[in-house]
């Protein structure tokens, strides 16, 4: 087998592994549907924190924002949106979607909730990437819980008694399997974006903007400019995630599901420090590994498995912050490509330089 | 909204209701603030827990008022307990963290309060708490405004207890030492002073501050496991506005905040008191960052 | 011959200090210009005040004709100012190779072009320079891995690859190895006559500056002490008492 054939040979089995598992596995798709959408969470919030340096606690707000839009549109394209919240429950029941309608307003919604997503990042970017460091991480810890705070005020969005998405008309049955592959297809459709993303040199000047900000200036780049832009591709995919996060949990509470500071919010982070912050498949790996932890906490430590996740961030921001990655880059440099070329003698580099 | 502002307008004597209440308040917000500030300066870690600290402290005085015992002496016990606390927690994690990277200060501070919040969910339940302390209300005005005596005493405690931690970091020797480390740690070091012991003393005597701020807002508010991450952000917000070391802005934006968010919490409605809190940090934060921007610097 | 970047009556303080207190100076294009004087002289300040790190409080600066004062520190580097800090900045965590490719100039380029695909000529110049100051052999390390005095060299050749028009380097000899200097010095003639980039440069070191530039200023207490040739400069006793006398 030639070398370069590896990856691709590793990435069909990837594939072919996402599309078998829920037919295998049935009983943990709803589990596997929930990674997809995590790999995207620390996939995006990586692209932020992990490359750029800028830590975000309030990513969950281009959740939020991306889940009731989609909701918004996929309802209000065909019914009055504060008619159907003030039915509460009872309107799934009187406010029914054939199926064309359904489609149709998933097909518009998840694009809506994307681009409102990315408007998003685009205006609170302007106002708050200007801070660095501590200010920056609590300034969005602040933004994502406000935004928690507004949606469970807001009667026309259902406030704190949350939104029912559509229910999938009775003729095409289940839909999960369906939002399962979405979210597959998301995940992938994502993480081939980010690699992409991350050969260009664009993520060379947000890794200079991490290392030393002010040097990226003093060179020319349009820091601010960037570093928006930055966030605005993570919050467009966020944006899809919550579309379709707020469908396949089929209820939308403003401050558990769609602005999860809390949880979501606290896991993104955790699952990129995890797998190891500022590479590619770290956010991955951190992820698939979380998604292991967290289910087999609620499975066997019933009462404690916040607690445990709790304990489990301390645990790794104090004794493994550089994460799995980072570990394996400090332990085998030259699998990153760090080596030195054409010299086998240290001293002799220093001898080229005196001349 | 503008309906209750021209209620505002036109009756002076609702806002001062409000305001007056709101400063009660905001002296509670104050000294957990305070107690924030310390450790930022002297340890260069932002305690995301503060909030679960407080909480906790109102948790000792919820716990003791069902036992019978006055809420009053709860305080004294609350802040004994969280030094106990705050003292362990820098022996177990949080001196391993005190010279790295802020991110990695505010995450471990950050999974901390989700181990408290967790676990008074677990212990405590999550309904809404308060200590009674079986004092009246205070009627001024005719009965237009009225202050709960015991918001007047948690008042007066909070002056007490900020006055008498200012003294002992003036004059004891421990506090000497605080303040020598914050100002520059490696010269404290080489003077002989235990950086340590004293990393260990002030992270302790911050959750003793957050014991006693919690045993007051038990007694005069309600406590609950998940309000605490309001308190971390009030604190914040504080210290930022006041600037570290600055005890006379830490308490005029202590004050101030009380008040602001009581009368927001009446114009837009109590639904959106929380809301503001957050949104107000934003505000301080963009408005800093704006002045700063003009001189080509920035908040970091 | 132009003046290439004009300093007219330029004051800034720093909460009641007077850091720089009406400075008057010009670089002619094409030449070698040397900035001394004492620590705390205001040398650096002067620097970052030029390029845009803070604004000014009076004064106005020109670079190329065209008045520059209000500028920020990423404009003033796309219009080809650009400046070397005293404490290198390099970015610790990326390879020296990836350092190079992103410091290429940003003149007239546009937030796009950063997702362009990978230009060879850009490639290969980050090769050359690196060869140039002799850190090719350890191009694929990660630059936060090299000791001081290279990464000095890497900020400079960076500093090259944007291709500036003129080059401040602050004390580009500081914390560099003694034997190594001579080759330090000889690169920055090179730059300046093979790329054709006007330099203006701060140093402690006499010998190096006396060496390399063809006119010097000197800064005292914020104000402009003396200014000359090398030679003027080296023998005016206000100089001579600056450094040796009342700081």
């Amino acid at each position: 087998m030639s070398k370069s054939r590896r990856p691709l040979l590793g990435h069909l089995a990837i594939l072919a592994i996402g599309i078998a598992a829920p037919l295998v596995f049935p009983a943990w798709q709803s589990q596997m549907a929930e990674l997809w959408l995590f790999i995207v969470f620390a996939l995006t919030w990586d692209l932020v924190g992990g490359q750029m340096g800028y830590n975000s606690f309030g990513n969950v707000v281009f959740l939020g924002v991306g889940m009731y839009a989609c909701v918004v549109t996929q309802v209000g394209l065909f019914y009055q949106v504060s008619a159907y919240n003030d039915a509460r429950g009872g309107g799934a029941t009187i406010f029914t979607f054939d199926p064309r309608q359904y489609f149709e307003g998933l097909a518009i919604g998840l694009p809506v909730g994307a681009v409102l997503a990315a408007l998003t990042a685009a205006f609170l970017g302007s106002l708050v990437l200007g801070m660095r460091g501590h200010y920056f991480a609590i300034c969005t810890l602040g933004l994502g819980v406000a935004a928690g705070e507004l949606a469970n005020g807001w009667e026309w969005i259902g406030a704190g008694s949350g939104m029912v998405p559509p229910n999938p008309p009775g003729a095409i049955g289940d839909l999960s399997r369906f939002y399962y592959y979405l979210a597959f297809a998301l995940a992938i459709v994502t993480f081939l974006g980010l690699r992409w993303l991350y050969t260009t040199r664009f993520r060379f000047a947000i890794n200079a903007i991490r290392d030393n900000e002010d040097k990226a200036e003093a060179m020319g780049l349009r820091t601010t400019q960037i570093k928006t832009t930055a966030w605005v591709i993570a919050a467009f995919f966020l944006g899809i995630a919550g579309g379709i996060l707020g469908n396949l949990k089929r209820f939308i509470d403003p401050i558990d599901t769609a602005f999860a500071g809390a949880t979501f919010g606290v896991w993104m982070v955790l699952m990129a420090v995890l797998g190891g912050k500022g590479t590619l498949w770290g956010p991955v790996i951190g992820a698939i590994l979380f998604q292991v932890f967290k289910e087999a906490s609620w499975t066997y430590l019933l009462g404690w498995q916040r607690v445990a996740l709790g304990l489990l961030i301390v645990l790794i921001v104090v004794f493994f912050p550089q994460g799995i990655m980072g570990f394996l880059r400090e332990r085998f440099p030259a699998w990153f490509g760090h080596r030195v070329e054409g010299v086998k003698d240290m001293d002799a580099v220093e001898e080229t330089k005196a001349r | 909204m503008l309906d209750n502002i021209e209620i505002l307008v036109q009756a002076p004597v609702i806002t001062l209701d409000l305001v007056l209440n709101g400063l009660l308040l905001g002296a509670i917000f104050a000294l957990a603030a305070y107690g924030m500030a310390l450790v930022w300066g002297v340890m260069n870690i932002i305690n995301i827990a503060q909030g679960e600290f407080v909480i906790l402290g109102g948790y000792v005085a919820v716990v003791m008022a069902a036992y019978g015992i006055h809420p009053l002496i709860a305080v004294p016990v609350a802040a004994l307990l969280l030094y106990a606390i705050g003292w362990a927690l820098y022996r177990t994690v949080i001196f391993r963290i005190v010279d790295r990277d802020l991110f990695t200060s505010i995450l471990a501070t950050f999974g901390i309060s989700i181990v408290l919040q967790q676990l008074m969910n677990t212990i405590f339940g999550g309904n809404v708490r308060i200590a009674d302390a079986g004092l009246g209300t205070v009627f001024l005005m005719n009965g237009m405004v009225s202050l709960a005596q015991v918001k007047l005493l948690a008042f007066a405690l909070a002056a007490v207890l900020g006055s008498t931690l200012v003294v002992f970091l003036k004059r004891s020797r421990l506090g000497q030492a605080i303040r020598a480390t914050a100002q520059h740690p490696r010269a404290a070091r080489v003077l002989g002073i235990d950086t340590d012991r004293v990393y260990a003393a002030t992270y302790g005597l911050n959750a003793a501050i957050c014991g006693a701020c919690g045993a007051l807002v038990a007694m005069a508010y309600t406590v609950h496991p998940y309000i605490g991450l309001p308190y971390t952000i009030r604190s914040f917000m504080i210290v930022v506005v006041a600037g570290l070391g600055n005890l006379a802005g830490v308490i005029a934006a202590g004050l101030g905040l009380g008040a602001a968010e009581n009368v927001a919490g009446f114009v837009f409605g109590t639904q959106y008191q929380l809301a503001f809190v957050f949104l107000l940090l934003v505000v301080v934060l963009v408005w800093r960052n704006r002045r700063l921007a003009r001189k080509r610097g920035y908040l970091k | 011959m132009n003046a290439m970047l004009e300093v007219e009556r330029v004051s800034k303080s720093y909460g009641g200090v007077r850091a720089n207190r009406s400075i008057s100076l010009s670089v002619e294009e094409g030449r070698i210009v040397g900035l001394i004087g004492p620590n705390g002289s205001g040398k650096t300040t002067l620097f970052s005040s030029i390029v845009g790190t803070h604004p000014i409080d009076e004064g106005v600066i020109r670079f190329e004709g065209r008045e520059i004062s209000h500028l920020r520190a990423a404009d003033v580097a796309r219009l080809g100012l650009i400046r070397t800090f005293q404490q290198t900045r390099i970015y610790g965590r990326m390879t020296c190779v990836e350092n190079m490719l992103i410091s290429s100039s940003q003149r007239g380029s546009s937030l796009f072009d950063l997702f362009r695909a990978r230009n060879p000529l850009r490639e290969k110049r980050a090769e050359e320079l690196l060869e140039f100051v002799g850190l090719h052999p350890k191009r694929h390390l990660q630059a936060g891995s090299l000791s001081f005095g290279q990464q000095k060299l890497l900020e400079f050749a960076m500093a090259l690859m944007n291709e500036p028009k003129m080059l401040m380097l602050d004390e580009p000899t500081a914390g560099i190895n003694p034997t190594l200097i001579n080759g330090v010095i000889d690169r920055l003639k090179r730059a300046n006559e093979e790329f054709g980039i006007t330099l203006f440069v701060i140093e402690h070191n006499m010998r190096v500056i006396m060496n390399l530039a063809e006119y010097i200023y000197c800064l005292a207490h914020g104000e402009l002490l003396a200014q000359g040739r090398p030679d003027e400069v080296r023998n005016d006793q206000r100089v001579v008492d600056a450094y040796l006398g009342s700081h």
